[in-house]
C-alpha cells in the first residue's frame, strides 16, 4: 500500500460503494430476493415469538442430535445455492455457441464455477456428512452425547461462519475466479488483486477450524464412549467408516490450513512461497493442496460406504456379508488415500517412474473398493430385500458408482490421463462418483434415518419421483460430458466455436433441468411428510433395524438411552430382539448431561467478523474482533455451569410415555 | 416417394435428426480418432484399459441387478433360500479380493510400461506403428510460450516465430520445449499428443509426431484467467512441401520478434490474431524461462549459479533489484485504441517499432477458417 490513508480507508479498508455489484442485474435481482426473503423470515420468527425458542433450544444447544440436524439444514441451504450455480453454468455453456457470448461475462462465469466447486465440497458435502455422523454415531455406540459437546456446537457455528462469508461474497465484493483449489500464481496478489481469493481463504480457514475440531471430537467419542461390550470389531460399520473418515480429517485438514496460511502470507505480507519471483514455487502449492485434497475425497465417501452397508444389511434382512473384510477394506482405503495425490497432476511433468507409482497406488485403491461392492452384493444374496427408498438409492449407487470408479481407474493410467486431464471427461468422472456415491448415499441416509430423527417416515411417492428424476437426470447431464471429453473439450470454458458440440451441451442442460425437478420433488417430499406426519408416524424401529440407534424411541429422548445398553454382537439390536430383549420399566436414575451455552455462537461470529475485516483490510476491526475472540474463549473457561442432571422422575415420565405409545401401537 | 410421411412425422424427424445422427458422429471424436502417433497410442491405451476393466465391471453390474431382482421380498420362489445369519465364506472372500487384484496386476503392468514408453520427455523411437525413426532425421524443435491469453511458437532452427498458429511437417519427430509467461496453462493438441503443463519459470517437454496432413486446434487445458476460453490456436500438419511453403510465407513477413516486441506481445489480450515473425531473438525463450525477458531483470539461472557457488557476499542480502517479476494487476487488459490486428499499447516502450507482420494476407479469420 502506498501513500497516506484517508479516514475512510482507515475505517472501511478497501470496502467502498463500488464493491457492491450494482451494475450486475442478475446479482441485484438475487440480492433483492434474498433481502425480501430474509426480512419475511425475520418478521415471521418475531411474529411467532420463535427467537427465544431457536436460541435456547437450537443455536446454543450442545445436543449432538440437534447439532446434527442443524448441519443437515446448513448443507441443504448451501446445496440449493451450489445447484443454482450449476444450472447457471449449464445454461451458459448451452447458450454460448455460434459467436454468442452467452449471458455471463468471464468475470461472473469464472466466479460461478469456482463458487460451485467450493460450496459443493466444503459447505454441502462436508456439513451433510458431519451432520450425519454427529446424529448417528453416538446413538450407534450407545452414548448420550459426543465427548466434547460444547466443542461440537462451536464446530458447527465455525462451519456456518465460513458458509456465511461465501454467501456475503455474492453481494459485497466478489468471489475468487481461480477454480475451486485456487492454484497460484493465478491466485496470487499480482494476478488476483481483488477480494475474491481472500473470501476463499478466510471462508475455508474459518470453516476448517470447525471441521478439524469436529473430527477430533468424533474420534474421541468413538474411541472412548462405546457402550460396554462393544469392542472395535463389534462396532457398526457406519461407525467404523466414520472413525476412518475422521482420522483422515484430523490428519489432512491441518495441511489445508497450513497451505492456505502460506498463500495468505504471500497475499498479505509479500512473502514468496508460491510466487514466480524470489524463488517461489507454485508447484509446491499444487502438491500440498492435493495432499489434503485426495484424502478429502475419501472423507466424503467413506461414511457413505458405511450408510450403504447398514442399509443393505437392514433391507436384505441379513447380517452384513464379510464384516471383517469390510473393516479392513475401509482401513486400507484410509491409508492408501495418502499415497495417490499426484494423480491429480500427472501432466505437471514428473518422471515416468513417479507417475506410474502414483497411477498404480491409485489403482490399488480400487481393490478394497471392489471388495466392498462384492460384500454388498453377497449381503443381498439369499436375502429378503425390501425395496424401500433407502434400498433403491443403494442399488442405484452400486450401478452408478461402478461406472464412475471405472472411469476413475482409467484416469489413473498416466498416458490416458494426458489426453483426458482437465477435460469434461474428468468432470463427468468425479460427478459420477460424488453424485452417484456421496449424494445418493446421503439420500439413502436421509430416507433411512429421518424416521429416527423425527418419528415419522418420509412420503414414498415424492421420494420415488425424486429418485427417478435424479437417476435419469444424472445420466442425461453427465453422459454428454463423457462424450465431450472424448471430443477434446476442456473444463471451465465459457464460449465455444465448434457447432458440432452444441447438441451435447443442450442434452446436458436438459439433464440438469431434470435433476432440478428431482431436487424440487425432494423438497415437496419433505413438505408433504411434515404436513402428513401423523399418518406417517412410526415408533422406535420402523425398518426392523439391526444397530443400537433403533433400540431407543424415535425421536430419541434428550439422553438417548435411559440405561446404557450392553453389547454382545455386531448387529446389537438384531441380537437383542432375537434373544427376547425386554425394555426395563423401572429403576430409572437421574442422568448427567451437558448444559447449553451461547459461547460457540459468539466465538464463531467473532471469527467470521475477523475474517471479513481481513478480507477488506479493515485492520482495526480485525484486531478488535481477534482480541474479542481470545477474550471470550478465556472467559468461557470460567463458566462452571457446564452440566446438569435430568431428574429421575423426568426420565421416568418420558419412559412411561413411551411405554404407553408402544402399547397403543400394539408392539 | 411411395409412402410420404405425414407432416407430423417429418417434423419429428427433423427435430430428432441431430440425436439420431449422434452415433454416426462418433468417428469425429478427436480423442478417439487422432492423427498423431502418440495420441493414437494413448487412444489405444484407453480402449485396452477400458476393456480390461469391463471384464469385471460388467459381471458385477449384472449381478447387482440379478441379485436385487431375484432376492426381492416379493419373490416367494427363493424364500426357502433366505438365510439371515449367513455372513461369511472364505472361498468367496478370496474371490472378491483376488478378482480385482488380478485385473489391477494386469493394468498396473500396462501402466508401468506405457507410462515409460509414452513419457512426454522421452525422445521418439518410431514415426508410426510400422516405421522406425531414421537416425539421420533430427527432431524439429518448437519452443512454446503460453502468454496471457495466446500462444507463442518459436522455431529456433528456422529462426521464425508465430502467434496462435502452429504448423508441423508430417512424419518428422518434434520436440516441444514449453513454458509460460505468468500463470499455469496446459499445452494440448488433441490431434497430436497428450497435454503437459506450461508453467512460468519452468520448462516442460513433449515429444510428438504428426502422421497425416490435418487442420485442427490446440488450446490451453488449464484455466488461466479471464481470457482462457479464447486461448486457442490453429494447428496444421502439412506435408513437407506444404511446410516449406508455410515457412517461406512466415519468412516473407519481415517482422522481428525482439525483446521489446515480446514484452508488448506478452501483455494480456484476448482473441489475438495470428502473427508471423521472420526473425527471433535466439535467446528469447531462455530469457522467458529464466524470468528475465526485460532489461534489468536478473535471470534465475544466473542466481542459482551464484547460490550454487556459495552465494554472493552479505551485502547482497538486501539487493533485490531485478528480482521482481510478478507485477501488480498483471492480468488487466490495457484499454487502448489498438490498431486492428495487433495488440500494441501505444505507451509501451518500443511500441513504435514493434509492428508485427502484415496481417492482411493471412488474417486470423483466414487461418482459423480451416480448423474443424
Amino acid at each position: 500500500m502506498t501513500g497516506t490513508l484517508t479516514t475512510t480507508q482507515m475505517i472501511f479498508g478497501r470496502l467502498t460503494w463500488d464493491a457492491f455489484p450494482w451494475h450486475e442485474p442478475v446479482v441485484v435481482a438475487t440480492f433483492i430476493g434474498v433481502v425480501l426473503g430474509s426480512a419475511a423470515l425475520v418478521a415471521a420468527l418475531t411474529y411467532f415469538k420463535l427467537w427465544g425458542y431457536l436460541w435456547k433450544e437450537w443455536f446454543t444447544s450442545v445436543d449432538h442430535k440437534k447439532i446434527g440436524i442443524m448441519y443437515m439444514v446448513l448443507g441443504l441451504i448451501m446445496f440449493l445455492r451450489g445447484f443454482a450455480d450449476a444450472i447457471m453454468m449449464r445454461l451458459q455453456q448451452a447458450w454460448a455457441f455460434n459467436g454468442s457470448e452467452g449471458y455471463l461475462n468471464a468475470h461472473h462465469y469464472d466466479q460461478i464455477f469456482t463458487a460451485h466447486g467450493v460450496i459443493m465440497i466444503f459447505f454441502v458435502a462436508m456439513p451433510f456428512i458431519t451432520g450425519l455422523m454427529n446424529y448417528i454415531v453416538p446413538l450407534q455406540i450407545g452414548a448420550r452425547d459426543v465427548s466434547f459437546p460444547f466443542l461440537n456446537n462451536f464446530s458447527f457455528w465455525m462451519t456456518t461462519g465460513g458458509a456465511i462469508l461465501v454467501m456475503i461474497s455474492l453481494f459485497v465484493g466478489e468471489f475468487a475466479q481461480t477454480g475451486w483449489l485456487a492454484y497460484p500464481p493465478l491466485s496470487g496478489i499480482a494476478y488476483s488483486p481483488a477480494t475474491g481469493v481472500d473470501y476463499y481463504i478466510w471462508a475455508l480457514q474459518v470453516a476448517g477450524v470447525g471441521t478439524t475440531l469436529s473430527g477430533i471430537n468424533l474420534i474421541a467419542t468413538i474411541v472412548k464412549m462405546r457402550a460396554p461390550g462393544m469392542s472395535l470389531m463389534k462396532m457398526p460399520v457406519f461407525t467404523w467408516t466414520s472413525l476412518c473418515a475422521n482420522v483422515l480429517i484430523v490428519a489432512s485438514f491441518p495441511i489445508l490450513t497450513a497451505t492456505l496460511v502460506l498463500l495468505s502470507l504471500d497475499r498479505y505480507l509479500g512473502t514468496a512461497f508460491f510466487t514466480n519471483d524470489f524463488g517461489g514455487n507454485p508447484m509446491m502449492y499444487v502438491n500440498l493442496i492435493w495432499i489434503w485434497g485426495h484424502p478429502e475425497v475419501y472423507i466424503l465417501i467413506l461414511p457413505l460406504f458405511g450408510v450403504f452397508s447398514e442399509v443393505t444389511s437392514t433391507f436384505s434382512g441379513k447380517r452384513l456379508f464379510g464384516y471383517t473384510s469390510m473393516v479392513y477394506a475401509t482401513c486400507t482405503i484410509m491409508v492408501l488415500s495418502y499415497l495417490v495425490w499426484l494423480h491429480h497432476f500427472f501432466t505437471m511433468g514428473s518422471g515416468a517412474s513417479v507417475n506410474s507409482f502414483f497411477g498404480i497406488t491409485t489403482m490399488i485403491i480400487s481393490i478394497p473398493t471392489g471388495a466392498k461392492l462384492f460384500n454388498w452384493l453377497f449381503t443381498m444374496y439369499r436375502g429378503k430385500i425390501r425395496f424401500e427408498l433407502p434400498m433403491m438409492w443403494t442399488v442405484a449407487f452400486m450401478l452408478t458408482f461402478t461406472v464412475g470408479g471405472m472411469t476413475g481407474v482409467l484416469l489413473a493410467v498416466p498416458p490416458a490421463d494426458f489426453v483426458l486431464h482437465n477435460s469434461l471427461f474428468l468432470i463427468a468422472h468425479f460427478h459420477n462418483v460424488i453424485i452417484g456415491g456421496v449424494l445418493f448415499g446421503l439420500f439413502a441416509a436421509i430416507n433411512y434415518w429421518w424416521p429416527k430423527a423425527f418419528g415419522y417416515k418420509l412420503n414414498q411417492f415424492w421420494g420415488k419421483v425424486s429418485f427417478w428424476c435424479w437417476n435419469i437426470g444424472f445420466w442425461l447431464a453427465f453422459g454428454p460430458l463423457y462424450v465431450l471429453g472424448l471430443m477434446g473439450v476442456t473444463r471451465r470454458m465459457r464460449v465455444f466455436d465448434d457447432p458440432s458440440l452444441h447438441i451435447w451441451f443442450i442434452i446436458a442442460g436438459i439433464g440438469a433441468a431434470i435433476i432440478a425437478a428431482g431436487i424440487g420433488a425432494m423438497l415437496v417430499q419433505f413438505a408433504v411428510s411434515i404436513w402428513k406426519r401423523d399418518e406417517l408416524k412410526v415408533e422406535g424401529d420402523p425398518w426392523d433395524g439391526r444397530t443400537l440407534e433403533w433400540a431407543t424411541s424415535s425421536p430419541p429422548p434428550e439422553y438417548n438411552f435411559a440405561f446404557t445398553p450392553v453389547v454382545y454382537d455386531t448387529d446389537t439390536w438384531a441380537d437383542m430382539k432375537k434373544n427376547g430383549y425386554q425394555r426395563p420399566l423401572s429403576g430409572y436414575q437421574a442422568i448427567h448431561m451437558p448444559s447449553s451455552t451461547g459461547a460457540g455462537v459468539i466465538l464463531a461470529a467473532l471469527a467470521t467478523l475477523c475474517g471479513f475485516a481481513l478480507i477488506w483490510y479493515i485492520w482495526w476491526l480485525a484486531g478488535l474482533s481477534f482480541v474479542g475472540l481470545v477474550a471470550v474463549a478465556i472467559g468461557h473457561t470460567f463458566n462452571y455451569k457446564r452440566d446438569f442432571y435430568i431428574p429421575a422422575d423426568v426420565v421416568t415420565r418420558t419412559e412411561e410415555e413411551r411405554t404407553r405409545t408402544l402399547a397403543a401401537l400394539g408392539a | 416417394m411411395s409412402h410420404p410421411l405425414s407432416p407430423n412425422w417429418t417434423r419429428i424427424l427433423r427435430w430428432s435428426a441431430p440425436i439420431l445422427a449422434l452415433p454416426l458422429t462418433a468417428c469425429d471424436w478427436v480423442v478417439m480418432n487422432p492423427s498423431g502417433d502418440i495420441a493414437v497410442q494413448q487412444r489405444d491405451l484407453i480402449l485396452i484399459s477400458t476393456a480390461l476393466m469391463l471384464l469385471i465391471v460388467v459381471p458385477v453390474m449384472a449381478l447387482v441387478v440379478f441379485f436385487a431382482w431375484r432376492y426381492r421380498s416379493a419373490n416367494k420362489a427363493v424364500e426357502k433360500d433366505y438365510d439371515p445369519d449367513w455372513d461369511h465364506s472364505t472361498k468367496l472372500e478370496l474371490l472378491i479380493w483376488s478378482a480385482p487384484l488380478l485385473i489391477i496386476i494386469c493394468l498396473g503392468a500396462l501402466t508401468w510400461v506405457s507410462t515409460h514408453k509414452l513419457d512426454p520427455y522421452r525422445p521418439l523411437d518410431r514415426i508410426d506403428a510400422k516405421t522406425a525413426i531414421d537416425p539421420k532425421v533430427k527432431p524439429l524443435t518448437v519452443e512454446v510460450v503460453a502468454l496471457d491469453w495466446k500462444w507463442l511458437f518459436i522455431y529456433p532452427e528456422l529462426g521464425i516465430a508465430t502467434v496462435n498458429e502452429l504448423a508441423l511437417p508430417t512424419n518428422v519427430p518434434v520436440r516441444f520445449d514449453i513454458t509460460a509467461s505468468t500463470v499455469m496453462n496446459s499445452f494440448y493438441i488433441p490431434e497430436l499428443a497428450g497435454q503437459i503443463y506450461a508453467m512460468p519459470g519452468m520448462k516442460t517437454q513433449l515429444h510428438a509426431v504428426a502422421n497425416k496432413p490435418v487442420a485442427g486446434v490446440g488450446f490451453s487445458a488449464n484455466y488461466s484467467g479471464a481470457g482462457f476460453s479464447n486461448m486457442r490456436f490453429g494447428y496444421k500438419a502439412l506435408d513437407p512441401a506444404g511446410f516449406d511453403a508455410w515457412v517461406a510465407k512466415v519468412k516473407a513477413g519481415g517482422a522481428n520478434l525482439d525483446r521489446n516486441v515480446y514484452l508488448t506481445l506478452a501483455k494480456p489480450s484476448e482473441k489475438a490474431p495470428v502473427a508471423y515473425y521472420s526473425a527471433v531473438d535466439p535467446k528469447l525463450f531462455d530469457a522467458v524461462v529464466n524470468l528475465c525477458p526485460k532489461d534489468g531483470q536478473r535471470c534465475m539461472g544466473e542466481l542459482m549459479h551464484i547460490n550454487m557457488m556459495g552465494g554472493a557476499g552479505k551485502e547482497s542480502a538486501r539487493e533485490t533489484r531485478g528480482l521482481k517479476y510478478d507485477l501488480p494487476n498483471s492480468h488487466v487488459i490495457e484499454q487502448s485504441d489498438e490498431n486492428k490486428g495487433q495488440e500494441t499499447a501505444p505507451d509501451a516502450p518500443g511500441a513504435a517499432n514493434a509492428v508485427p507482420a502484415d496481417h492482411s494476407s493471412h488474417s486470423g479469420a483466414d487461418a482459423h477458417a480451416q480448423h474443424r
